[in-house]
């Protein structure tokens, strides 16, 4: 729903542009479109009203009124609010010249502390630290062996003494190991509790007194609802966290709860978590999330990421290739695997705006096995079959198919849709518009959108 | 009239052992309807803020707004809030409920115990009469999925005495089976596992066969914590479902999501992409025992038809509880005993 917010707010002020100004009653309705949804987004009540008053207040000024799309002003107001209410700009950690740097995580339980502070280990790794990580969790069945498991993954060290310790002495043993053995980082992974839990705030408590992080990280699930408000204000109290890490970005709740605690807590949110994999997670980008709440898409994470991996040089290349109908198999396959390199496809699509309001895109889940496929078709050839695929006939097809491990239809499938794609190209490069239909059918197997059942 | 373990779970038997007699820790069990009191009057501590008795003193626009702002804070979200206090104020105005606070506190505990309860007067229980009986548990990462299992199993064999088996299909987060293990030993349950990374639906064929073949009454399968948006692990899920479907006939008998309640309205989207991966009989409303409210079991009652079973109130033995929605309308609303 909150993807049609651009739409409904346009719809909600369409008339406006006719009577050539902006009332009091159109602001109102804008703002109860802007309530519900934020609401939606599961940003915090009072956090919404606040919001929503100083909105208004800015769209009753006079450029917002006389404007000639007040729509589109309204978004633009939003949007500019939000990112200011997110943080403006992001602090990073603090670090110790030359010494030890501890990092204490917090959070309730099944926030994902422990994938977060493998993610975090994982990511100063790879900006060159010696990072350890302790396992203060001795309340969790298990815990400890998980974090033991993600932390060799992430390639650090992992200190622990057992169930039977006291967390406190852990923490402090593992940050006089880790000064003892010349570590950069020590990232200290604690329990989850509750806010309300006395003991266990106490005990999260003594540990901050105990070994004085130089940060302290509260990981904030973000899909958590109008609660995100008391658990950011008592762990405040308890421990005055420096940041937050908001995690399980990558599915599709809003994240509200991040605009709430940072509106509440005034404590910026240093990363975002959005993913499986260990090094899905980034420094937190308040301008692209206040895109996410209203349903922008991400598309500056897109370009960036697409920087990292496409070299200019090579675009460049590749567009004169495409209009001249020189593009080959060679290049196509280079191009999939530059794009693969980006993450799923299904990932990528999120970021697009407009995506989340195409509802045949809304449910996509793009085969990746398909893309192994073409993939395996296109290595199975030889260079010359790549560079010319017109000569793939008869014994070649078969070849292909057995080298593959596919079916003799598969591979002419490619083949002749890679014929078509090639003339779309061309026509694209060279300004023309493809028909719909042409590109459907040149476009239908590669990535092919699979819907899934009802 | 509170609901008990043997009104939720429909074994086929009757119970044989007193409810909360056990291995329980020390402290755990002394304290355990102390602390479910202290924890449902803490979420009706809230919501009683906001509707302290001078709300409907004066029935007038701000009751209704504010009325709407407590519903909001306990997660119900916009939908169910607006039809709820519309409900609510067309009664009031057309006489049906008297325009004082008392009586429009009763009503509004009836509407909300009614969208939670979905059936009538009666909770829909966990049906688990046939031999063996399999129940698959699903959820997004961090619900408390395993460990709500650990304490279902706990339940099925010490208080009904049924032989009770478990299948750790969550092959993916490190240590997870040894964690469900841990809990297999405390319920006296037995197990089957495999090495991490295998394929989930080839352990729940394992533990079905092995299930059929010691005799086992119930069959509890676990499984990995996904998001709703990753597309090929809810597959997987489905083809986990289907692989039971196949080894007994009408199996799973029960399907159930962890939900966290601390979830906001993208509860919703879990509960709806769960349903149609592999249906859902039912809801564990896990965490209540914090300062959330979990009203978004209202929204997933009313819009998906999916009632809550359980309820998870605490980190002991004894804290997952049998879900009451009168309890849960009264707590959300905030009004005495």
């Amino acid at each position: 729903m909150f993807d049609q917010l651009s739409e409904r707010l346009q719809s909600t002020l369409a008339g406006v542009r006719s009577k050539g100004r902006l009332g009091e009653e159109d602001v109102d309705r804008a703002m109860r479109e802007i309530r519900l949804a934020l609401l939606e987004a599961d940003v915090n009540f009072k956090v919404v009203k606040s919001f929503t008053a100083r909105v208004k207040e800015r769209c009753l000024e006079s450029e917002v009124l006389e404007s000639l799309d007040p729509g589109q002003q309204v978004i633009k107001v939003v949007n500019e609010e939000l990112t200011d209410l997110m943080g403006g700009s992001g602090r990073d950690l603090a670090f110790v010249d030359g010494g030890l740097t501890v990092i204490l995580m917090a959070g309730l339980q099944g926030s994902g502390k422990t994938t977060a502070s493998a993610k975090l280990a994982a990511l100063l790794g790879r900006d060159g630290r010696k990072v350890a990580l302790a396992a203060c969790d001795v309340y969790r069945p298990a815990a400890i062996e998980q974090l033991e498991t993600v932390g060799r993954r992430a390639g650090a060290t992992v200190y622990q003494k057992g169930t039977e310790a006291d967390p406190v002495e852990i923490a402090k043993w593992a940050v006089d190991l880790a000064r003892e053995e010349g570590r950069d980082v020590l990232i200290i992974d604690t329990a989850g509790r509750l806010h309300v839990d006395e003991g266990l705030m106490a005990e999260l408590s003594k540990i901050r007194k105990t070994v004085k992080p130089h940060n302290i990280l509260l990981v904030v699930d973000a899909m958590t609802g109008q609660d995100a408000v008391s658990v950011a204000e008592s762990f405040s109290e308890a421990v005055e966290f420096d940041g937050v890490v908001i995690s399980k970005l990558d599915g599709d709740a809003r994240g509200g709860a991040a605009l709430s605690v940072k509106a509440v807590t005034g404590k910026p949110i240093m990363f975002a978590s959005t993913g499986e994999k260990l090094d899905a997670f980034d420094r937190f980008h308040p301008d692209r999330m206040a895109g996410r709440i209203l349903g922008m898409g991400d598309v500056l994470s897109l370009i960036e990421k697409a920087e990292q991996q496409v070299d200019a040089d090579e675009a460049e290349e590749l567009q004169r290739k495409m209009a001249s109908e020189q593009f080959t198999l060679e290049d196509f396959l280079k191009q999939m695997r530059q794009v693969r390199k980006m993450g799923p496809i299904g990932n990528l699509l999120g970021m697009m705006p407009g995506m989340g309001a195409m509802k045949q895109l809304k449910d996509v889940d793009v085969d990746e096995g398909e893309l192994d496929r073409v993939e395996a078709i296109i290595l199975s050839m030889t260079r010359e079959e790549r560079l010319n695929p017109e000569i793939i006939k008869g014994s070649r097809r078969r070849r292909i198919a057995e080298g593959s491990g596919t079916r003799i239809q598969q591979v002419n499938n490619l083949v002749k849709q890679f014929g078509q794609m090639r003339k779309l190209m061309k026509q694209v490069a060279s300004g023309g518009m493809p028909d719909p239909s042409q590109l459907a059918k040149a476009t239908g197997r590669q990535a092919r959108p699979r819907i899934r059942r009802r | 009239m509170t609901v008990e373990w043997s009104d939720i779970l429909d074994t086929g038997v009757a119970p044989t052992g007193p409810p909360d007699s056990g291995p329980v820790e020390e402290g755990e069990k002394k304290g355990a309807f102390r602390r479910l009191r202290e924890s449902l009057s803490r979420s009706r501590q809230a919501l009683a803020e906001e509707l302290t008795a001078s709300l409907f003193d004066r029935v007038d626009e701000e009751t209704w707004e504010r009325l709407e702002e407590a519903l909001i804070l306990a997660d119900a979200g916009p939908m169910v809030t607006a039809s709820v206090v519309e409900r609510l104020e067309m009664e009031v105005d057309s006489g049906s409920v008297a325009p004082e606070g008392d009586a429009i506190r009763e009503r509004l505990i009836e509407i909300l115990a009614e969208i939670a309860r979905l059936d009538g007067d009666s909770v829909r229980p966990i049906d688990l009469t046939a031999r063996p009986s399999v129940l698959l548990v699903t959820g997004v990462n961090g619900t408390g999925k395993t460990t709500s299992i650990g304490k279902i199993a706990w339940h099925l064999s010490n208080e009904f005495g049924l032989d009770v088996l478990l299948g750790a299909a969550d092959t993916y987060r490190a240590a997870a089976a040894e964690q469900l293990a841990e809990w297999a030993d405390r319920a006296g349950a037995g197990i089957v596992r495999s090495q991490e990374g295998a394929d989930p639906g080839s352990v729940a064929f394992d533990a079905i066969e092995a299930g059929k073949a010691r005799g086992s009454d119930v069959i509890i399968i676990d499984t990995a914590g996904r998001l709703q948006t990753q597309g090929s692990l809810m597959d997987e899920l489905g083809k986990v479902r289907r692989v039971i479907e196949k080894q007994i006939e009408g199996a799973p008998h029960e399907t159930l999501i962890s939900i966290d309640a601390t979830t906001g309205q993208n509860g919703l989207r879990q509960a709806k992409a769960f349903a149609e991966a592999v249906h859902l009989d039912g809801v564990i409303l896990t965490k209540l025992d914090g300062t959330a409210k979990g009203g978004i079991a209202l929204a997933i009652a009313s819009e998906l038809d999916i009632p809550v079973k359980l309820i998870g109130i605490g980190e002991g033995l004894e804290d997952l509880r049998p879900f009451d929605p009168d309890q849960f309308a009264r707590a959300l609303v905030g009004s005495g005993e």
